[in-house]
């Protein structure tokens, strides 16, 4: 017995400096990236279309592409990311303490978690808005209608807070039902236990694409708040928030002026237009000047595509979950995608 | 021989601190200290480091801001407009609601797993054996889960109590309505209401309603009724032993204590029970015990209760069988034997691991979070935390509460442990 | 007449033939008027029990018998399920344990790359190896060598990475052992002990460190790593409770020792610890763990949450485990402390050679059960974010293949757990038979 006591005493010892061994790195969060060979990135625990691991274990999903493409863009390597699952509750403790280098994980851009919080967002990768879903039968056409109705919610964002202006504002009164993940509140919803379900629109749609009877179910029209999901990373490295902003943009841009993963190999050599020259590193120093490779945006859209292929490859009307482009679409179409430009 | 020469008195050496046992012990001690205590200023200084780093402060006025999110559960006045503290209390009280409530079950349902087991029946000792195996070695989450969707899943939702030919119908004569978002069951209102009643403009008729006051009144009443009760059984108890004859009609003294005047204080304030009715979405009007409650519960006395059938069981086998033996001897009947003799021998092994248990229960109380349960957990440690960023005091705050309260609990078991200790040498 | 009666004996003179047992003394039926119907209540209690048992099958097995294996989606199993004509309304009518054939691996080793599975598994092995000499009197002793090796071996299987790292850290041990073994004739046990705990201090500080790097610099033997962010799944949960009630051993004995400890301000820190940690639930130190340790550790240090999640368990579950040995050392006999007093040994001296020994045998099925607790307990993890079982049901749950499963992974989870947990609970009790009658 007292050996089980020796190899316990030797384990403890082994963790802490197991834990020593970490240690040493650069001093900007660029110079551990490339020191580390790897990005960590901070995603949902589980978010259909977004972040996922399929059956081989790889992540998937539109936010995952993100965090590939500012992988691509920094180490040259799509594959080169660790990705860690963090819950309502942890994000953003993982982002401030040094866990995760950025968090491409649907976060609400809102002033206090931009000021208050010191985060810095780096743009916005989808236009989202709070919506409900109701069944059929319920025979509700409105939001308005909705007084006293039962409402599942999940816990730990923002919609509580504007489930609770919503109803208030219109003098309405509801039950809220707060749940954990999304897989329970799909069940109680299914089950009935709730009237209504709300959360972010994508997230109503993709889960209703799931459901046995998807024309059972409606999502009303009403949008009851602004939700802009962005990637986000900690204040005052503002070198690599210009990295992760200016790779979103590129994907952005690559859309607007015809880039795709299919043909960056060559229009950046063929093109006469000099902007994608720029986006692409034919011509210009854009990447030195984010102190990256000159092909850097060309490796990001060549590993993800551009915005649109990403988005139709995870989250568009071709997949499952079949969201329509609606205010993501490029401003030239409609939308509110609006890329500074690359100059 | 006669002469006798004082010990040499040597001066106190440095040397003794570490070698003299007299010393030992206070060096050890100290060093000790002095080591733990740099401890702590390290941590405190770290975290006053850490803080100034990311611009934070350490301050507790989040407390009296707006908290902005509501709480389904409330057993006191909150809305969306209150504060975080006062969030803060609705969750606290939240949690000590389902504790007490799982302590009670627990226990009755852990008596009766406890002594099943130890049944002749095979099926029934069987059964009892599959339940307190399957809920020892499967974790609580995945029960609370478990029950939850099984609750949902298995219970009508409102929408089937509508109409002529519904699916679901109330029971107990249309007064109690279970449905998958919980059960409605009757409340207690008062025509002459101590919080004073509104009068229905229409019709002239007084609202029944519900003040706290009501309440606390008829508590206050029904406890003292149960304190006289007690009084007058001790009253007839000495009697009997005095002279052999025990009052006659104590008993029904003793329950008139109890009814009579709660039944005088119903009547004076003019009590009617306001029947649960389906309106819009939802039932409205009566009490509604939530799902996410029920569900906790439920899981949380299952599972503890598993725990206690195995105490209980334990403290029965450990009662010797020769003390039935010799209670038998005495010609004790079977009910006094369990009453004075084995009882009171095995809640001497039972009640130190029961209470434990309760204390588990209550910590256990926090995976409220799987069903959304809105504890103090998920309000102070969860929502209010997630908005404010201020996860420093949060947690504090939450771990003071846990420690304050099972603090209480395990003194009340030390003081029982020490009341009924056996004597040794 | 007479001849009648020279025939007739009062005695019977050869045996009759042997006859069945009437049927309600014998067999089946025996059986069950003496275990199922013995009086009127126990009928009742029978009957009731089959109706239940009745209600709960005629509810699970067609749901689970008639399962779909075979399919690559939910929404394929439901499109078998249609084709056999079971539809039914509510929710599925059958349940899709494919979902099982195609996550299994995910359920159980997490993110670790599939072509290094023989490494966790080959850990387990040499795990329950190492633990067999503690658990079992019959194995040889010489296998205590495996035991103390194998935390940095296991360690060392699972991250993968160089080798030196775990050899560096145990050489420490090494120093810390020859410095109390050599030095104490030198300079005195109390100085000795002092220096054989802070010299391997000062060393895994300072100096073990850089002699790893520079050794895996120059002789680069190792394998490839793992990093703990692929930890998920059963895999996971074990580790952290594995690594959990071993690290909290030491600091477990340490506990209950300074508790039954007569100095006025060791014995309180023991008392204020140990509390502090029962009090609170192990959801609110694993928040603390994920949201709270980097306030608490110098700036700029960082290390990822399984390992922070680790620490935060140990110091958990050392509380509870120094309960259980308190418990082993208030049941030895008070003679044994009289005896070892008797004879002239010291407190650590008897603590080592007489008390403890006996103390941490009997307090084994309590470990056991701490262990029991503590893996069971490993599924709150979830919620600070890391992918144990229940983490990547939800993961798997997220996928649009697999989203709206929701029995079925529940049902797998739950298995595997009780497997594993009543399979030791089982072994705590054959240990605590086999120690009652050691000491009657």
């Amino acid at each position: 017995m007292k050996k089980s006591v020796l190899l316990g005493t030797l384990a403890v010892a082994g963790v802490a400096s197991g834990a020593a061994f970490a240690d040493g790195h650069g001093d900007t969060t660029l110079g551990q990236i490339q020191e580390r060979g790897s990005l960590n990135c901070g995603v949902t625990t589980g978010l259909t279309g977004f972040a996922a691991p399929n059956a081989e274990g790889e992540w998937e999903g539109f936010d995952v592409g993100v965090c590939r493409a500012v992988a691509a863009a920094v180490l040259g390597d799509p594959t080169a990311v660790e990705f860690v699952p963090t819950t309502g509750q942890t994000r953003f403790t993982a982002l401030a303490s040094g866990e995760v280098d950025m968090l491409a994980r649907n976060t609400t851009w809102t002033f206090s978690r931009d000021v208050d919080l010191a985060f810095e967002f780096t743009g916005v990768n989808y236009y989202d808005g709070q919506g409900f879903m109701v069944p059929r039968e319920l025979g509700v056409s409105s939001a308005l209608e909705l007084d006293g109705a039962t409402v599942c919610i999940q816990t730990g964002t923002t919609t509580e807070l504007n489930l609770a202006d919503f109803f208030s504002s219109n003098n309405m009164s509801y039950e809220p039902v707060p749940i954990e993940t999304n897989a329970e509140a799909q069940q109680q919803y299914l089950a009935g236990a709730c009237d209504v379900y709300t959360t972010d629109a994508s997230g109503l749609a993709a889960t209703r694409a799931t459901f046995e009877d998807p024309s059972a179910h409606v999502v009303l029209p009403e949008i009851v708040s602004k939700e802009p999901l962005g990637p986000l990373v900690r204040h005052g490295d503002h070198e690599w928030g210009d990295i992760v902003r200016w790779t979103l943009n590129a994907l952005i841009t690559a859309e607007e002026l015809g880039v795709t993963s299919a043909n960056v190999g060559e229009i950046g050599g063929t093109t006469e237009n000099p902007e994608i020259r720029r986006l692409l590193g034919t011509e210009g120093e854009l990447g030195a000047m984010l102190g990256l490779e000159a092909d850097w945006a060309a490796n990001a859209i060549a590993a993800v595509g551009n915005y649109g292929e990403l988005f139709e490859g995870n989250i568009g009307e071709s997949t499952p979950i079949g969201l329509a482009r609606g205010l993501n679409a490029q401003w030239t179409d409609g939308g509110l995608l609006y890329s500074p430009p690359f100059r | 021989m006669a002469t006798m020469t004082d010990p040499p008195v040597e001066g106190f050496r440095l040397s003794q601190l570490i070698y003299d046992t007299r010393y030992r012990s206070m060096t050890i001690q100290v060093v000790a200290f002095v080591l733990i205590m740099l401890g702590l200023v390290w941590l405190a200084n770290n975290v006053v480091t850490n803080l100034q780093a990311l611009g934070k402060d350490f301050d507790f006025g989040f407390l009296g801001n707006r908290a902005g999110y509501d709480i389904n559960q409330r057993l006191v006045e909150y809305s969306n407009d209150s504060t975080h503290g006062r969030a803060a209390i609705v969750g606290i009280l939240n949690t000590l609601l389902v504790a007490v409530l799982g302590c009670i079950t627990a226990t009755v349902l852990g008596v009766f797993a406890g002594v099943l087991r130890l049944s002749k029946n095979w099926i029934v000792s069987r059964l009892m054996s599959v339940y307190v195996e399957g809920f020892r070695n499967i974790p609580l989450l995945l029960w609370i889960l478990v029950i939850f969707a099984v609750m949902t899943e298995g219970t009508p939702q409102p929408r089937d109590f509508r109409g002529e030919d519904a699916e679901a119908s109330m029971i107990l004569g249309d007064s109690v309505a279970i449905t998958n978002r919980g059960i409605y069951i009757p409340n207690l209102v008062f025509n002459r209401s101590l919080g004073g009643n509104e009068v229905d403009a229409d019709t002239g008729a007084v609202i029944a309603s519900q003040s706290a006051g009501d309440i606390i009144l008829l508590l206050a009443v029904i406890i003292a009724g149960f304190l006289a009760s007690g009084f007058i059984g001790r009253r007839a108890t000495a009697i009997q032993e005095k002279t052999g004859v025990r009052p006659p009609g104590t008993f029904w003294m003793r329950l008139g204590a109890v009814v009579v005047p709660a039944l005088i204080v119903l009547v004076a304030l003019g009590a009617t029970l306001e029947y649960p009715e389906l309106r819009g979405f939802n039932f409205a009007d009566g009490i509604h015990l939530r799902n996410s409650l029920i569900a906790l519960w439920f899981a949380l006395s299952l599972y503890t209760g598993a725990f206690i059938a195995e105490i209980v069981r334990a403290g029965i086998m450990a009662v010797s069988k020769g003390q039935t033996e010799a209670a038998f001897a005495l010609g004790m009947r079977p009910s006094w034997t369990m009453n004075l003799v084995i009882l009171p021998q095995a809640l001497r092994v039972i009640i130190p691991p029961l209470i434990s248990q309760f204390l588990n229960l209550t910590k256990n109380s926090s995976l409220a979070i799987a069903v959304g349960y809105m504890d103090v957990r998920s309000t102070l440690g969860g929502i209010t935390i997630n908005q404010t960023g201020r996860e420093l005091e949060g947690m504090l705050l939450l771990g003071l509460f846990y420690l304050i309260t099972s603090l209480i609990i395990s003194g009340a078991m030390n003081i029982y442990n020490n009341s009924v200790k056996l004597q040794e040498r | 007449m007479s001849e009648i009666h020279a025939e007739t004996a009062y005695v019977r003179t050869e045996m009759l033939p042997e006859q069945a047992p009437p049927i309600t003394a014998a067999g089946p039926v025996k059986w069950m008027r003496e275990n199922l119907f013995s009086s009127p209540l126990n009928a009742i209690l029978t009957v009731l029990s089959i109706i239940v048992i009745y209600y709960v099958l005629q509810g699970i097995l067609p749901w689970m018998v008639n399962g779909i294996w075979n399919a690559d989606s939910l929404s394929e199993c439901r499109e078998i399920r249609d084709a056999r004509g079971g539809s039914s309304e509510h929710g599925h009518g059958v349940a899709c344990w494919a979902v099982l054939g195609d996550r299994w691996h995910q359920l159980t080793f997490g993110f670790y790359p599939s072509d290094l599975y023989w490494r966790p598994i080959l850990a387990l092995a040499l795990f329950l190896a190492a633990l067999a000499p503690v658990l079992f009197d019959t194995v040889p002793r010489k296998m205590f060598i495996l035991t103390a090796a194998a935390p940095f071996i296991c360690a060392w299987l699972l991250w993968g990475g160089t080798i030196w790292g775990p050899l560096m850290i145990a050489v420490g041990f090494v120093i810390g052992w020859a410095i109390f073994k050599f030095g104490a004739p030198a300079i005195g046990a109390l100085s000795a002990t002092i220096a054989a705990i802070l010299i391997p201090i000062l060393y895994w500080l300072f100096i073990a460190g850089p002699i790893a790097g520079a050794l895996s610099g120059a002789i680069p033997i190792g394998i490839e790593a793992v990093p703990s962010d692929d930890f998920g799944g059963f895999l996971l949960a074990f580790v952290i409770g594995a690594s959990g009630i071993i690290l909290s051993m030491p600091l477990g004995i340490v506990l209950a020792l300074g508790r039954q400890s007569d100095l006025f301000i060791i014995n309180k820190f023991s008392v204020i610890f140990i509390e502090v940690i029962r009090g609170v639930p192990l959801i609110v130190w694993l928040f603390t763990a994920s949201l709270l340790l980097n306030y608490f550790l110098p700036p700029g240090t960082n290390f990822d949450l399984m390992l922070r999640v680790i620490i935060m368990v140990t110091l958990f579950s050392s509380a509870y485990i120094a309960e259980v040995i308190r418990g082993g050392l208030a049941a030895l006999p008070r003679g044994q402390y009289e005896g070892a007093d008797s004879l002239g040994l010291n407190y650590w001296q008897s603590m080592q050679l007489i008390i403890l020994p006996q103390a941490l045998k009997i307090s084994i099925p309590g470990i056991v059960s701490s262990f029991i607790g503590l893996f069971k307990d490993t599924v709150l993890v979830v919620f600070v974010g890391l992918s144990d079982p229940i983490g990547f049901s939800n993961l798997i749950r997220a996928t649009t293949d697999w989203n709206g499963i929701y029995w079925e992974l529940f049902i797998f989870i739950g298995l595997c757990f009780f497997i594993c947990c009543y399979g030791m609970s089982r072994y705590s009790q054959y240990l605590e038979r086999k120690l009652r009658t050691d000491h009657r």
